[in-house]
Parts: C-alpha cells; sequence; structure tokens
C-alpha cells in the first residue's frame, strides 16, 4: 500500500470509528435513563399543633405534546385549606408508582398556591401512577386523588413549528431552484455592491504604494456563519493579491479558522497561478482573546503599516479600535460585518461598509459563481415572501383575525 | 475520499440537527442532544490545538530572529508559566490565594478593562475626525445620534426637564430607540438571517466547499 | 475658523475626554436621574417572583465589561437576596469566572448568604450554546462540579434544581456572545421561562425587539440602566456614580461631532471663496 493509501485508509477508519461511536452511544443513552428524580423528602407528621391540611382533589393527567415523551403534566385542585394568608398548606407532594396500590416514590414538590406540576422524569411507553398530597405544619394529608395509567408518549412532528417548517421548506426551495436556474445558464441580475467593488480599488492601492494588504477575517470561530463568509472572501481576495503580487497578512484569532485560513490563501494563489507566490508565514494565528488579538493587530498596522485593510466577518467591540488604529496610518479601509451593534463603528470609521447579509452576498458577488448568485436570488424572493406576510399579517391582525399571527407563533 | 467523506459527514449532521428542531420523536433528539454534548468537547480541544500552534509559530519566529522576537518570547514564558501555575494549583485554581487567581486579579483583568477602556478615547476623536454630515441621510444620522447620546444621559433629562414631557429629550430618545431603531433592525436582522440560513444550507450540502480545503 | 483645529493632534481630544471622566469621579455632580420603563420592568419582574425561588443567573462577560454590568449584577444578586431567593450563578465566557465569583462572593457575604446553601456559583463551561441545551436535560449533568470543584449533586441548593423548570426566573447579563440572544433563543423560547436582561449600552438597541415581543420582561442597558436600577432600589453603587462622567463624555462626543463638521463647513467654505 501507499504511503498516501495508508494515509487515506487511516482517516477513513478514524471517521467511520467515530460514526459508529456516535451511533453506538446515542443508542445507548437512549436506553439509559438515569434516576433523576428529586431528593424531597416529605416532613413528619407534626404531633401537636394544627391539624393537617385537607386533602387536593381532581388529579388528572396529561401528556406533554411535542417531546420525545419523556414528560407528563398533572393538575389537581388544591386543598380547601390552601388559601392566602392561612399558614395550614406548605408544599404539596407529587408521588408516582407504577401499580395503583404502590409503592409510592415522591418525584416532585410545589408550594402552596400551585395546582399543576410537569414531570420530567419519566421514561416514554411505561405506564405510572399518580397521587398529591399537601402537607403543612399539622402534618401530611393522606392521598384521596389517584389517577393513572398515565404513559408518555413521543411524537414525530413538533405542532407548533408547522409554519417555520413552511418557511424553512420554501426558502430552501427557493434556493435550490435558482441554483439550479443559474447553473444552467440563467444568471440573475446582482446590482452593484460599492464596498466589494472598493476591495478591489484597496489592492490596487497597496500594490501602487507596494505595501501590504490586511485582512482581518473577523474574531470568532468556524461555528459562526459570518467567519465562514469572511473566509470564503479571503480566497477571492488573496487570488486578487496573487495576481497583483501584493503581499497579504491574515490575523486569525482560533485554531480551526487559522488552518482553513491558510487553505484559502493557498488556494487564492493556485486559482491566480502563482502558487509558488504563496507565504506560509502570511496566515498568523494570534490569539482567541479579543483584546489580545486587537493589539496584535493593532501592532501589525503601525509596524508593517498595510495600506489597505479589509475586515469581513464578526466584531464586536474591537471594531472601533481597529478602524481608528487602522485610519491612523493612512490605510484605505472596507468593512463587512452582520453585527448590527458595530456597524455604526465601522460606517464612521471605515470607507466602505458592507451591511449585514451583504457580507454574505460579497463571496457570490466576486466569484460570479452561478451557485452562489442563484442562492442570492433565492433569500431575495423569501424577503418578499416575508415582506407579504407581514402585510397580511397587518391587515388581518387590524380585522381582528389572529389565526395567521397564532399559526406563525412557534414554541 | 479526503473531501468527500467530511462532506458527506455534514451533510448527514447538518440535516439531522436541523430535523431536530422539528421532530421531537427520540430517534431524532436522542442522537441530536448527544452531538450537541460532543460539541462541547470537541470546543475544547479546540484549545488545546490553539496552545501548541500559538507555541509553535512563536517559538519558529524566535529561532529565527524575525521582527518583534523579544515580544515573542513574553508570550512564550507568560503561556507556559499560565498554565504550569494552573496545573500546580490544580482543581479550584482560581480559588482566592492560588497563584493563578492573582494573575487573573492582578494583570489579566486590568489589561482586559484597559483596552476596552480605550474605546471612549477612540469613539470622540472618530466623531471629530469622521462623522460628517454630507448627505441628507448624514444629516437624519446625525441629528438621531445627538438626541440619543444626551437622551441616555441625566443631563439631557436636566436639560429638557422644563419642557413638556412628550418633547423632553428622553422622551424623544426613547421613541427613537422603540420605534424606528427597532424596525430598521428588524429588517437588518431578518436579512442577516436569511444569509446565514442559504449560506449554511450551502455548507451542509455541499455547495459551498471552499473551507475545506479551497480546491473546487 | 482657527487653522490649528484643521491640523489637531488626537492625542488632545483623549486629554480632555479623559479629564472629563476623570473629574466628575473626583467631584460627583449629582445629576438626577430618570427611571425608564424596561428598567423599572426589569426590577417588578424580579420582585414579583415568591420568595425563597431559586432563580438561575447567566453572567456572561468578562473584565472589559466591569463598569456596566458588574453594578447591575450586584444590584440584581442583592436583590433577589433580599427576597431569600437562592441564586444558581453560570459564566458562559472564558475570561469571566473569577471576575463573577468575586463579584457573587462579595454579595453573598455582604447578606449573609452560604455557598451551596443558598447560591452556588457553577463557573465557566465551554460549548456556547451546546451548554444551554445541554443545561435544558439537567443543570447538574452540564456542571458536574461547581466552581470551587464540588460536586453539584451534593449541594443542598441543586437538591430541587432539575432542569429549566426548576426556576421561575432566568436572569441574564451579558456582554455580547454567547450571551442574552442565545438564551432567548434557545431557553427562553424553548422552555418558556420568564426571562430579565442587562446588557452593555452598545448590544441593549439588539433586544428592544425581544422586550417588544414579550420574551424579555425588563432590559437593563449599559450603566445607565445600572443606574437606574440602583435608583429603583434606593442604592448608590458605582454606576450611579459614573453617569456624571458617562453625561460629560456624551456631552463631549456630542461636541465632537458638531466641532469636526463646523471645521469641515468652514474648510469647504474657504475652498470656495
Amino acid at each position: 500500500m501507499t504511503r498516501l493509501g495508508l494515509r487515506v485508509f487511516a482517516r477513513l477508519a478514524v471517521l467511520l470509528a467515530t460514526l459508529a461511536t456516535l451511533t453506538g452511544l446515542a443508542a445507548v443513552t437512549s436506553a439509559q435513563t438515569p434516576d433523576d428524580s428529586l431528593d424531597v423528602t416529605a416532613p413528619p407528621a407534626a404531633n401537636l399543633g394544627p391539624a393537617a391540611p385537607g386533602p387536593p382533589l381532581g388529579l388528572t393527567w396529561k401528556d406533554v405534546p411535542n417531546d420525545a415523551g419523556r414528560a407528563l403534566e398533572l393538575d389537581w385542585k388544591p386543598s380547601p385549606d390552601d388559601e392566602p394568608g392561612r399558614p395550614v398548606v406548605d408544599r404539596y407532594y407529587l408521588e408516582r408508582s407504577l401499580a395503583p396500590a404502590g409503592p409510592w416514590r415522591i418525584v416532585d414538590s410545589t408550594v402552596a398556591g400551585t395546582t399543576t406540576r410537569v414531570d420530567r422524569t419519566v421514561q416514554r411507553n411505561i405506564d405510572y401512577f399518580y397521587r398529591v398530597t399537601a402537607a403543612g405544619p399539622g402534618g401530611l394529608t393522606p392521598a384521596l386523588s389517584v389517577t393513572g395509567p398515565c404513559r408518555a408518549s413521543s411524537q414525530w412532528v413538533n405542532e407548533t413549528r408547522w409554519s417555520a417548517l413552511v418557511f424553512t421548506v420554501l426558502f430552501f426551495g427557493f434556493v435550490l431552484y435558482f441554483i439550479h436556474s443559474a447553473q444552467s445558464g440563467q444568471m440573475p441580475f446582482v446590482r452593484r455592491i460599492p464596498g466589494i467593488d472598493a476591495i478591489e480599488e484597496a489592492i490596487g492601492r497597496a500594490t501602487e504604494m507596494g505595501r501590504s494588504v490586511l485582512y482581518v477575517p473577523g474574531i470568532l470561530d468556524i461555528d459562526d456563519i459570518q467567519t465562514v463568509a469572511g473566509l470564503v472572501i479571503l480566497e477571492n481576495v488573496a487570488r486578487l493579491t496573487a495576481k497583483y503580487q501584493t503581499p497579504i497578512t491574515v490575523p486569525v484569532t482560533y485554531p480551526i479558522p487559522f488552518t482553513i485560513a491558510e487553505e484559502m490563501v493557498k488556494s487564492g494563489y493556485l486559482h491566480a497561478g502563482r502558487p509558488e507566490a504563496y507565504d506560509p508565514n502570511s496566515v498568523r494565528f494570534v490569539s482567541p482573546e479579543q483584546f489580545a488579538y486587537t493589539a496584535a493587530v493593532g501592532g501589525i498596522m503601525l509596524r508593517e503599516k498595510p495600506a489597505a485593510h479589509i475586515f469581513m466577518g464578526a466584531f464586536y467591540a474591537e471594531s472601533l479600535l481597529l478602524a481608528e488604529t487602522g485610519f491612523s496610518t493612512g490605510a484605505i479601509q472596507v468593512a463587512g460585518t452582520a453585527n448590527v451593534h458595530q456597524l455604526p463603528f465601522f460606517v464612521v470609521a471605515c470607507d466602505y461598509t458592507l451591511i449585514g447579509e451583504e457580507l454574505y452576498a460579497a463571496s457570490a458577488y466576486l466569484s460570479k459563481e452561478p451557485k452562489l448568485v442563484g442562492g442570492l436570488k433565492g433569500a431575495d424572493l423569501m424577503k418578499i415572501v416575508i415582506i407579504a406576510a407581514v402585510l397580511v399579517g397587518c391587515v388581518l391582525e387590524t380585522m381582528g383575525i389572529n389565526g395567521f399571527t397564532r399559526w406563525m407563533q412557534t414554541q | 475520499m479526503k473531501r468527500e467523506i467530511p462532506l458527506f459527514i455534514t451533510a448527514v449532521v447538518g440535516i439531522l440537527m436541523i430535523l431536530s428542531f422539528f421532530v421531537p420523536h427520540q430517534a431524532v433528539s436522542v442522537p441530536a442532544d448527544f452531538l450537541q454534548q460532543c460539541a462541547i468537547i470537541v470546543v475544547a480541544f479546540g484549545y488545546v490545538l490553539g496552545g501548541a500552534n500559538v507555541l509553535k509559530l512563536n517559538a519558529d519566529a524566535i529561532s529565527k530572529r524575525q521582527s518583534g522576537w523579544i515580544y515573542k518570547i513574553v508570550l512564550v514564558v507568560s503561556l507556559i508559566a499560565t498554565v504550569v501555575f494552573g496545573l500546580m494549583d490544580g482543581e479550584g485554581f482560581l480559588n482566592p490565594g492560588k497563584t493563578s487567581k492573582w494573575i487573573y486579579d492582578q494583570l489579566y483583568s486590568p489589561m482586559q478593562a484597559t483596552m476596552f477602556s480605550l474605546l471612549a478615547f477612540y469613539i470622540a476623536s472618530a466623531a471629530f475626525r469622521a462623522f460628517r454630515i454630507r448627505t441628507v441621510e448624514a444629516g437624519l444620522l446625525a441629528v438621531a445620534a445627538l438626541i440619543v447620546m444626551l437622551g441616555r444621559v441625566p443631563l439631557g433629562a436636566l436639560a429638557t426637564g422644563w419642557m413638556p414631557p412628550a418633547i423632553q429629550l428622553p422622551t424623544i430618545q426613547d421613541w427613537i430607540m422603540e420605534w424606528p431603531q427597532n424596525a430598521a433592525k428588524r429588517a437588518i436582522l431578518i436579512g442577516a438571517a436569511l444569509g446565514v440560513m442559504a449560506t449554511g444550507l450551502r455548507v451542509i450540502l455541499g455547495i459551498e466547499r471552499s473551507y475545506l480545503s479551497g480546491e473546487d | 475658523m482657527p487653522h490649528w483645529m484643521e491640523r489637531l493632534d488626537r492625542r488632545w481630544i483623549f486629554l480632555v475626554m479623559g479629564l472629563l471622566v476623570l473629574l466628575p469621579l473626583l467631584f460627583p455632580l449629582a445629576l438626577p436621574l430618570v427611571v425608564s420603563p424596561r428598567v423599572q420592568g426589569f426590577h417588578d419582574t424580579v420582585a414579583k417572583i415568591p420568595d425563597g425561588s431559586t432563580v438561575l443567573m447567566s453572567c456572561d462577560y468578562d473584565p472589559g465589561a466591569i463598569p456596566e454590568l458588574v453594578p447591575m449584577t450586584q444590584t440584581a444578586l442583592r436583590q433577589l437576596f433580599d427576597k431569600n431567593c437562592k441564586v444558581v450563578v453560570t459564566c458562559l465566557w472564558n475570561g469571566g469566572p473569577g471576575l463573577v465569583d468575586n463579584v457573587v462572593r462579595s454579595i453573598a457575604a455582604e447578606k449573609g448568604k452560604q455557598d451551596g446553601v443558598d447560591f452556588v456559583d457553577l463557573g465557566f463551561k465551554e460549548g456556547r450554546e451546546a451548554v444551554m441545551v445541554v443545561m435544558g436535560q439537567g443543570i447538574a449533568n452540564a456542571f458536574p462540579r461547581d466552581y470551587q470543584g464540588k460536586d453539584t449533586r451534593s449541594l443542598p441548593i441543586m437538591k430541587t434544581v432539575r432542569d429549566y423548570s426548576s426556576f421561575p426566573l432566568l436572569v441574564s447579563i451579558s456582554a455580547g456572545y454567547p450571551g442574552t440572544k442565545e438564551w432567548v433563543q434557545q431557553v427562553q423560547a424553548r422552555f418558556h421561562i420568564t426571562m430579565v436582561a442587562g446588557v452593555t449600552a452598545v448590544s441593549a438597541p439588539e433586544y428592544y425587539p425581544y422586550l417588544q415581543s414579550g420574551q424579555l420582561q425588563g432590559l437593563l442597558g449599559g450603566m445607565a440602566g445600572a443606574a437606574e436600577y440602583e435608583k429603583v432600589r434606593n442604592e448608590k453603587g458605582s454606576a450611579t456614580r459614573g453617569m456624571d462622567a458617562q453625561s460629560m463624555a456624551h456631552v463631549f462626543v456630542a461636541f465632537c461631532i458638531l466641532a469636526g463638521n463646523w471645521v469641515q463647513w468652514s474648510k469647504r467654505k474657504k475652498e470656495k471663496a
């Protein structure tokens, strides 16, 4: 077996083992039901003092809907002695058994005044019996109200999320349709986004001045979509810097985006036909710590004086620090983020700003790839649907028809 | 295989997590919950990877005497010292009296707070330098900014306290934040959310795969 | 219009800002505060929960947010302890647990509350939203040990805590991500727990939609919100003292906007002439 084959085999084995472990552990986890009932102890019966409270009655149960069969809701009528200001009832104890005659175990307790409780410690498809007792300074009342058999069952669909499902399916359908349509040759029109056009202008300026380009892909980890968008744009920027033979510096916060950024820059140089010009030191892992990263990037700006700064990704409090420091060096600055609370700082301090979803559109705009541009059109159509839904909802609510609003509410 | 298997895993896990929002049944929810717990462990291991990366890169730069290599020595020494003290302090390493607690209280906390406090100065210089009213929209933005800034502090209430309540600065500030600002913010959030969904869909279905190795 | 303003070194602006922040801290102006409905809502929601309840408080911030978020954390803890509520504290920011623990213990000591009985600091857990979801399966599952390494399940306060249903209230004090938005999306929307939040001033506008929809019952925004909360509680904490400095800073920034535009306008007028 060749070395490459061994490597591939090893990776395949690791991935398969991981999948098998995940599946096996999931099965084991679903079978295990840890005994996580609460440790509640009933108070001893009092010998002297006030009498025990009257018993609660009318205990009923129902299966909690839209779950995996792990909860039952119990409701009861309060003890006749449970009144505000009368210290006769302290608590209610909820007891459970597998048979109508017991043995009973306390699974929960609640303060006086409450008449409902959800037991989330049940196993699905098993019959239980419940009773509720009242306790107070006078002691514990015998339980007169027993209900059962109660059974929790799981449901396949969360009925409160139909609207989210409909809109999600609609949206995915739009995106996939327009991706297919774009790949068949029907490229949709995308309006000019000045901020994205400015990226090439900024790189050109850096080339003229003989200085480098600084690219900051945000400060969050790869699990944030803005970081993914920032790294995808990086590939296009690296392609341009390779074409213009301009050095690029990419400081990164987390290890995984660091390895991906390396690949993106390498790929950019490869696609520009200049793989030999790729500098492995252009991508630098700095620190996941927000202000340590900010200090490091500020240092790069002041020492190396890149002529163009491009900020694309998720930013927080460091946005103004970076932009103002960058301005002091005289660099042209283009920023894009979907963190709306940082947009004002970028708008004020940078030359061009991409607002919100323009960041996600940038990769499509720069690459002009049909599959990315098609996705943009799908998102735009979905916005029209949402606007229509908002208008329809407003009109219906004004007329006193609440059905649509209720259907749109998810839980 | 190098790319197909990760794409397959991404697709399977991504679709499972989306399904888990709509399907409460244990066939979907139990594996999804398990994956959520795994995510915590994987993210924690990322720190180990990151620490090793920092050491490797900076040790490389020190050995090659790259520019600023002395500062890199400070970084490496600080990193190793913090880890060593943390290990020596053991469980409860941030309890009072421990060295790690001293490092946190006397070094980390003040430095963090100091960096954050730079914002106050930078906001003032950015306001003087860059906030230019060149268009009608910029003018509206400036007026709104002035009203909100002054309305949020006691001075604004004091300065306009003699006016009818409806036109006092705090009242107008509240109205701006409650209505036009909210509406605009919602619109941006909806657009950004759609962008997130579209990007996520592309990643899950393998349409967007440049994050894997950069090659199509 | 003086030429020097066109070429003003920004360090003069920094100096003036520094003085305007420092002097009111040394010589307080005691400017009167006006309490907003959002802050009143925060206070009233906390006041409405039954005395003696167990409350979940997530303090998701680090030392950068001390001036804004520590005062509101302190005031909220005081209000909860005055109601004899028990408090379960978590932190989802890796730079925050030491700070949060200091804050919680200092207020607990002030109110004579006992660790493990009246409050517990569960410390930090990496995982962000994943931690919030795992807590829904069991708080002790997500935090088997508290901040000091004690077994969570053995603590008296945790005997009556299972998952989010054990809490009548969630208090989220956050400086960004992960924070209030994630708590609303992952926890409030799924488990319908009553929730109030305290956030930094820059991110407060982001949560107004949640206030309008009723997902948040109250919101403290930055140091101003913290100061108003202190006023409602008749306390004079660091937020109240800081509002004088913040007032001067805001006025100065407003002046900078106007001065900068006046400089630009004068320059353009001169060039046209």
